[in-house]
């Protein structure tokens, strides 16, 4: 209820309009200084309208997480990603300490928990091999389907609406600038779909990844 | 003046011998006084003379203890404590006067009797407490109800003095007892006498809360302790003569005036400066305890007095088991309740000589129960022993627990010297943790403001080991010390390290130079003043010239662990000689740029490389 009321003021005070919905993007990469494809793609959405760029590593170099300021963040937005580059197979270590710290029973989850009930969760995941080396007999042995199930665990568990992971793959072979640019532009029509509820949630839903099908995907208006 | 040094030097080395013995022995040392007092008295060497003297002089040890134990509770812990001491200590009272009343009615009148009875239901405040604190008794749940008890007793005494002269039945044989100083209280009608009474405690608590404090600021100012002992001793002094002189216990009056100062941020100053006086005293009060033994009456009528002393011990037992009971003790906290208190006490003796002059009981009833009351404060502290032996073997079955609540100074684990820039931090920080420390300073002024914005800071210099003890060095698990001059710093830790080699010791060095010795002490967790202070403006200037925060903090981190590792070997280097520890130090300053580069390198190509498993390096 109180998460209602600030959450209209704030839109209000905006001049935001109330059909959209609000997307909180955080993100976590330990050196910024040597992303090139995260800092892209973050630069991309960084200053649309109705969009939160929640950096963790800059907020917590400490790792001492605010996990009132964190659930109030996520109680505030509609749609939740979590930008990352792919380490080990996962999240750098500050987003796993995020789920560990911010998700807590009776807010999250349990039977009083769903804060996060019907929000959207998405991976935005950038990783160093090719689509090939993430198949059985490729070199990762298992599908980016298959490794981020964890999230989509996480995601079933609170009760939000999992979307598959939107990927940028194979940069260590280095992606030309025009890759890089395509990649950038999908990202942005994406989160702007997501924010103006353009997107077929359903449709999106069957992609192994969400970037594979976008042009489907997207309603026009 | 020789007499007097004579004497006092028999009662010295009587003490100075048979304590150690007793404490050998497992007796604890109030025993070894009596026996002491035996041993010098009349009917041993006969060393001494004016027994009876010393005894009076003495007892004002009694006075100083409870003096000493109102400075530990302060007067929020004596209202919540209202019941027990009500309750137990006003059962207790009663039902053991009734109970030696009754069994005195069969051979005395009434009057007689019930004399007998209020005066034998007192215990030994002097001996428990005693015992008690020597044995770390004091803060236990069971240790709490004996001091209710005591405390009540003691304050029952006031109504007994006033009652008992209308129990008279001899006529009084000497008028000589009005010989009060300024004027009688007995001569004022009974509501002046009240009111005069009511003032006095009035007084007590005026001076402990509006002037004790500016006079005792005043006087630390002045930096002369003896000044201030001289202080401390003429405020219990004071503050007995006035309930005399009104007529009211001079113990409680003591016992009130430290109540009134267990807040005063000089509480822990007056404790230590007081302690070895009440201690003095009262060895010298038990010795003369012993010393005033009758012997040939008690192996004239041993028969009697043997069978008086069981009685006694007995009946007060009993009572005590069905007292404890009421309340709901069970186990080891009712057995140490019973056998804490069934004795006879030192008011006793007091009381009886009152009687006598009020001619409420003649010398032949007196003589046998003194002796019967003196015994019984021979064995309580082999009752004392013998529990302790028992509960020995069974120890793990039920431990009882310290209460931490209310007492702060026995709940306290951590003694926190100094509160200037560098305490005050700390200290915030173990509040906030719900640690609450004792906390020592000797700067007058600055314990001034601090109190003022509710920081309970005590007065006291803390390179004396008597106020280290009172601050509770003995149970505190770690001492922190934040003096910013490390020559202080060196004498407390020598202190530490001497007497409670069990404190942990956490320091501060101003600068290298001061950590290098307190290494030299073996302390271990030492911290340069401002060596945090550096570490974190340098991590805000690395942020401001555009450091991304998180790489930010890790230099700090790094550059802090690879400083802190390169201390030990300076170390080395600085016994040495000049020349290769400042050959060492300017090497480790040039390494130390590289190393922290390598580091930043290693950390970002490992953590790029762990994700290009199939496509290293393209």
């Amino acid at each position: 209820m109180e998460g209602k009321i600030l959450k209209l003021s704030f839109m209000e005070s905006w001049g935001i309009r109330k059909m959209m919905k609000k997307v909180l993007i955080i993100f976590a990469h330990p050196a910024r200084a040597h992303s090139k494809i995260n800092n892209a793609l973050r630069a991309a959405v960084e200053n649309l309208e109705g969009v939160t760029i929640n950096d963790l590593y800059a907020n917590y170099p400490d790792f001492l997480i605010d996990v009132k300021r964190e659930q109030a963040l996520c109680e505030n937005n509609d749609v939740i990603i979590f930008q990352h580059p792919f380490y080990w197979y996962s999240t750098p270590a500050i987003m796993k300490e995020w789920l560990d710290v911010v998700l807590t029973h009776g807010w999250a989850y349990g039977s009083k928990g769903n804060a996060l009930k019907d929000k959207i969760f998405m991976q935005v995941i950038t990783g160093g091999g090719d689509e090939n080396t993430y198949q059985k007999d490729g070199g990762n042995l298992f599908t980016i389907g298959e490794l981020t199930s964890p999230y989509q665990a996480v995601a079933n568990l609170c009760s939000m609406k999992w979307l598959p992971p939107f990927t940028v793959l194979g940069i260590h072979r280095g992606l030309s600038d025009d890759k890089i640019s395509y990649h950038k532009e999908n990202y942005r029509r994406l989160i702007i779909a997501l924010r103006d509820e353009t997107l077929d949630i359903d449709s999106a839903r069957q992609e192994k990844y969400c970037n594979s099908n976008l042009d489907e995907d997207i309603r026009r208006v | 003046m020789e007499v007097f040094l004579m004497q006092l030097f028999v009662f010295l080395t009587a003490a100075i011998i048979a304590v150690p013995i007793a404490n050998k022995l497992g007796l604890g040392s109030v025993l070894g006084y009596l026996i002491a007092g035996i041993v010098i008295g009349p009917f041993g060497l006969s060393l001494v003379g004016q027994v009876e003297e010393v005894m009076t002089f003495t007892e004002f040890g009694i006075v100083m203890m409870l003096f000493l134990v109102g400075l530990e509770l302060d007067p929020k812990l004596l209202w919540q404590m209202r019941i027990p001491i009500l309750g137990v200590g006003g059962t207790q009272v009663i039902l053991s006067s009734a109970v030696i009343g009754t069994v005195s009615l069969i051979f005395f009148p009434w009057q007689e009797a019930l004399s007998i009875g209020l005066i034998l239901s007192l215990s030994s405040t002097a001996l428990v407490l005693h015992t008690l604190k020597e044995k770390g008794l004091m803060n236990t749940t069971s240790g709490r109800s004996i001091f209710s008890v005591l405390l009540f007793q003691d304050i029952a005494v006031i109504p007994m003095l006033a009652l008992m002269p209308l129990l008279a039945t001899m006529s009084v044989n000497d008028t000589s007892n009005a010989e009060h100083m300024i004027f009688d209280i007995n001569a004022l009608p009974g509501y002046l006498h009240l009111i005069v009474a009511l003032l006095a405690v009035i007084l007590i608590f005026f001076t402990g809360k509006f002037i004790c404090t500016p006079v005792f600021r005043i006087i630390a100012m002045t930096k002369v302790r003896e000044i201030f002992v001289a202080a401390a001793i003429a405020l219990v002094i004071g503050a007995s003569l006035l309930m005399d002189l009104v007529g009211l216990s001079e113990a409680l009056g003591a016992f009130l005036a430290g109540v009134v100062l267990a807040d005063s941020e000089y509480r822990h100053e007056l404790e230590s400066d007081l302690e070895p006086f009440k201690g003095l005293l009262l060895g010298i009060f038990f010795i003369s305890i012993g010393a005033s033994l009758n012997l040939t009456l008690i192996g004239d009528r041993i028969l009697l007095i043997v069978g008086l002393t069981l009685g006694l011990i007995v009946l007060k037992g009993l009572v005590l088991v069905f007292t404890g009971f009421v309340f709901k003790m069970k186990g080891k906290e009712l057995s140490l309740f019973t056998i804490a208190l069934a004795q006879g006490g030192e008011f006793a003796f007091i009381l009886f000589q009152f009687s006598r002059t009020n001619g409420i009981l003649s010398n032949e009833i007196i003589e046998p129960l003194i002796s019967a009351v003196a015994i019984s404060m021979f064995i309580a502290p082999l009752l004392f022993k013998a529990y302790e032996k028992i509960n020995a073997n069974k120890q793990v079955e039920e431990k009882e627990e310290p209460i931490s609540d209310g007492i702060e100074e026995s709940g306290h684990k951590v003694i926190l010297a100094g509160f200037g820039r560098l305490g005050t931090d700390i200290g915030r920080l173990l509040i906030s943790s719900g640690i609450k420390p004792v906390i020592i300073d000797n700067d007058v002024a600055n314990i001034e403001v601090l109190r003022k914005f509710g920081f309970k800071v005590y007065y006291g210099d803390i390179t004396r080991n008597d106020l280290l003890k009172s601050a509770g060095a003995d149970e505190a698990e770690l001492l922190i010390i934040t003096m910013s001059d490390i020559d202080t710093t060196i004498k407390i830790v020598e202190l530490a390290k001497k007497h409670y080699p069990h404190l942990k010791i956490v320091a501060n060095a101003a600068d290298i130079e001061g950590q290098y010795k307190l290494i030299e002490l073996g302390v271990s967790k030492i911290r340069r003043e401002t060596f945090g202070t550096s570490l974190s403006m340098g991590g805000d200037a690395l942020q401001a010239l555009g450091i991304e925060p998180y790489q930010a903090y890790r230099m700090m981190r790094i550059f802090s662990k690879i400083d802190d590792e390169m201390i030990s070997e300076l170390f080395e280097r600085f016994k040495e000689s000049e020349e290769s520890y400042i050959y060492t130090y300017q090497q480790h300053m040039e390494n130390l740029e590289e190393i922290i580069a390598l580091e930043m390198k290693f950390d970002v190509e490992g953590i790029d490389k762990a994700w290009t498993v199939y496509n290293p390096d393209k």
